[in-house]
């Protein structure tokens, strides 16, 4: 890409404008640029923000934007901010030899969010690994169940409350 | 077959959901499930209808145990991820946290990384075949293999103490300069290797019953593969070209040429020809790094990220002072976040760091191949003998550590 890697370009308007050629840039502004909450391209690496409820369009989007290959899924846990949980995917594409952040937030009250498992059926153990470790529920995943902990285990370990040490 | 996106790792099978079908349950100790990978099978006589794979018997919460640990601490962490390939652990987390802290590091030891850690590649190569094809029924090329691993071991030894949990690549550098007679030892290693990997060549790729057990066996399409976010020699072995070595270069690889051996055959036999054909490819960049070692110092100029030398620590009062404030406070990176993936012997490994700007990691993510081969089982046994279902496991090369973090 043209852009010098360690530029940092910060906000959805200066992405918009200076990196309009960016393959995913240009498949977001595309589909719905109002979408497009936030943007950033840090170190390198571009990450965009879209509204929970459109991650489904907005990934649909980047995937035919010829970012095929799912990568990665997890979620941080910014306690005590609000909305609490950011949801992060990270999809490379072999094309463009390059890979692309989406993000999305979810508040504490509802943690949920669609599945992408529809678009990338390999997020499936990541999405169940997030729903395990973080407590947050993919509407239409094909089995959202516990991954890693034990099935009648209490609590999500990664969460920020969640204690780390036992009784004393 | 299912086609891709058909509704695949649904919940497991249930007893008696068919009259003539039989649920059976594989591992978690069954010994070719390599550590404690346990399968729910639905099999019809022998033929496997729906399988499953139960996951987390070994998870430790090591990104949990990032969280409280300093920047510098993870180090040794990282070592018990994927423990077959320990230095590649290192490298990834170090590239990533180097990435936060913008922290450019000298060309001696970006080489000596890509020298250990296509060693580190060699290594877990090595353990695959012998565990692979002892799976299959070849006891022979196990105790080859692990000759030739236990010199990869000494060589580890000699460079950080351990033998397996090395933790040599630190943030800023390596953790000191390699022993004298390193490189030496090494090149005496690699010129002998290439004959090695012949003669498990001989001992496999004729074999009438290792041919039978693989060819044809575990068939997983590129798109299947794609779409399941398969990853490393199992993806190439689908025929899908992509390596990040040569497609996004890290850590200096785009100065070494090599080759990406691909195979179209889609089954286990492609992935055996091209991890096979990897090992003699490292070998050639392990060459390449041995004629082209530059000299120079083996850490970033950067005293309050890295250590100082216990000489330093011992005479001068500042170093002191740095040594003591990194041991007890750590370091602060700017806060930001940062993906780094790197290609480990088994595929993409990937560290998402986060930073808030203290000292310790906000989250550390771990993305690491096996996890996501897994997904791929059900589609490579589908329809299969059950006897297939060893051989599928052994080829996409998993390790239970990587998986259950």
């Amino acid at each position: 890409m043209a852009e010098a890697p360690n530029e940092t370009i910060a906000g959805k308007q200066a992405v918009l404008e200076k990196m309009s050629e960016h393959p995913a840039v240009k498949a977001l502004a595309a589909w719905d640029p109002a979408a497009l909450i936030d943007a950033l391209f840090d170190r390198g690496e571009l990450s965009l923000t879209v509204p929970p409820e459109s991650i489904i369009p907005a990934v649909n989007a980047i995937k035919n934007a010829g970012y095929n290959a799912f990568e990665d899924m997890t979620a941080v846990d910014w306690l005590p901010s609000e909305p609490r949980y950011q949801l992060t995917y990270h999809i490379l594409s072999h094309a463009f030899k390059q890979r692309v952040r989406m993000k999305a937030w979810v508040s504490e009250a509802d943690p949920a969010i669609e599945s992408i498992t529809t678009v990338f059926p390999g997020a499936n153990f990541y999405e169940r690994e997030v729903f395990d470790l973080f407590g947050i529920r993919f509407e239409g995943h094909p089995n959202l169940r516990r991954i890693m902990m034990p099935e009648e285990w209490v609590g999500h370990p990664l969460r920020k409350d969640y204690p780390v040490e036992g009784y004393r | 077959m299912p086609e891709v996106g058909s509704p695949i790792l649904q919940a497991p099978p249930a007893e008696g959901a068919k009259d003539q079908h039989m649920v059976l349950n594989m591992g978690p100790q069954h010994p070719s499930t390599h550590g404690v990978l346990r399968l729910v099978l639905e099999i019809d006589g022998e033929i496997v209808v729906r399988l499953y794979p139960e996951v987390g018997y070994l998870h430790t919460g090591i990104e949990k145990t990032c969280e409280s640990k300093f920047y510098q601490q993870v180090v040794p962490l990282t070592d018990r991820v994927d423990y077959l390939g320990p230095l590649a652990n290192n490298l990834c987390y170090c590239l990533a946290v180097e990435k936060l802290l913008g922290l450019e590091i000298p060309e001696r030891a970006v080489w000596i990384r890509v020298l250990l850690t296509e060693l580190t590649r060699i290594n877990s190569h090595l353990i695959w075949l012998g565990t692979h094809a002892m799976d299959i029924g070849a006891l022979t090329v196990f105790l080859y293999t692990f000759r030739e691993r236990e010199e990869i071991l000494r060589i580890f030894e000699a460079v950080s103490g351990q033998r397996m949990m090395t933790s040599y690549f630190r943030i800023g550098g390596l953790a000191m300069e390699p022993p004298l007679d390193l490189f030496d030892r090494i090149q005496k290693f690699i010129k002998t290797l290439p004959e090695k990997i012949d003669e498990y060549s001989n001992l496999l790729t004729g074999n009438p019953i290792f041919r039978n057990r693989l060819l044809g066996v575990g068939i997983l399409t590129a798109e299947d593969a794609i779409a399941l976010a398969v990853t490393g020699p199992t993806l190439r072995g689908s025929g899908v070209d992509f390596d990040l070595r040569r497609d996004m270069p890290y850590c200096g690889y785009e100065k070494f040429q090599f080759r990406v051996p691909v195979s179209n055959r889609c089954d286990c036999w492609g992935r055996y020809e091209v991890r096979l054909e990897e090992m003699r490819e490292s070998i050639k960049i392990i060459q390449q790094a041995l004629d082209g070692m530059p000299g120079g110092p083996v850490k970033a100029d950067a005293p309050k990220i890295i250590l100082p030398d216990r000489e330093k620590m011992k005479t001068q009062m500042e170093a002191l002072i740095h040594h003591f404030k990194i041991v007890t406070e750590g370091f602060n990176v700017p806060a930001g976040e940062v993906f780094q993936a790197i290609e480990s012997g088994h595929g993409t490994m990937g560290y998402y760091v986060v930073s808030d700007g203290t000292a310790k990691p906000y989250r550390v993510h771990m993305r690491y191949p096996g996890f996501a081969s897994l997904q791929a089982l059900e589609t490579m046994c589908q329809g299969r003998m059950l006897a297939d279902v060893v051989a599928v496991i052994g080829s996409i090369d998993i390790v239970l550590g990587e998986i259950d973090r």
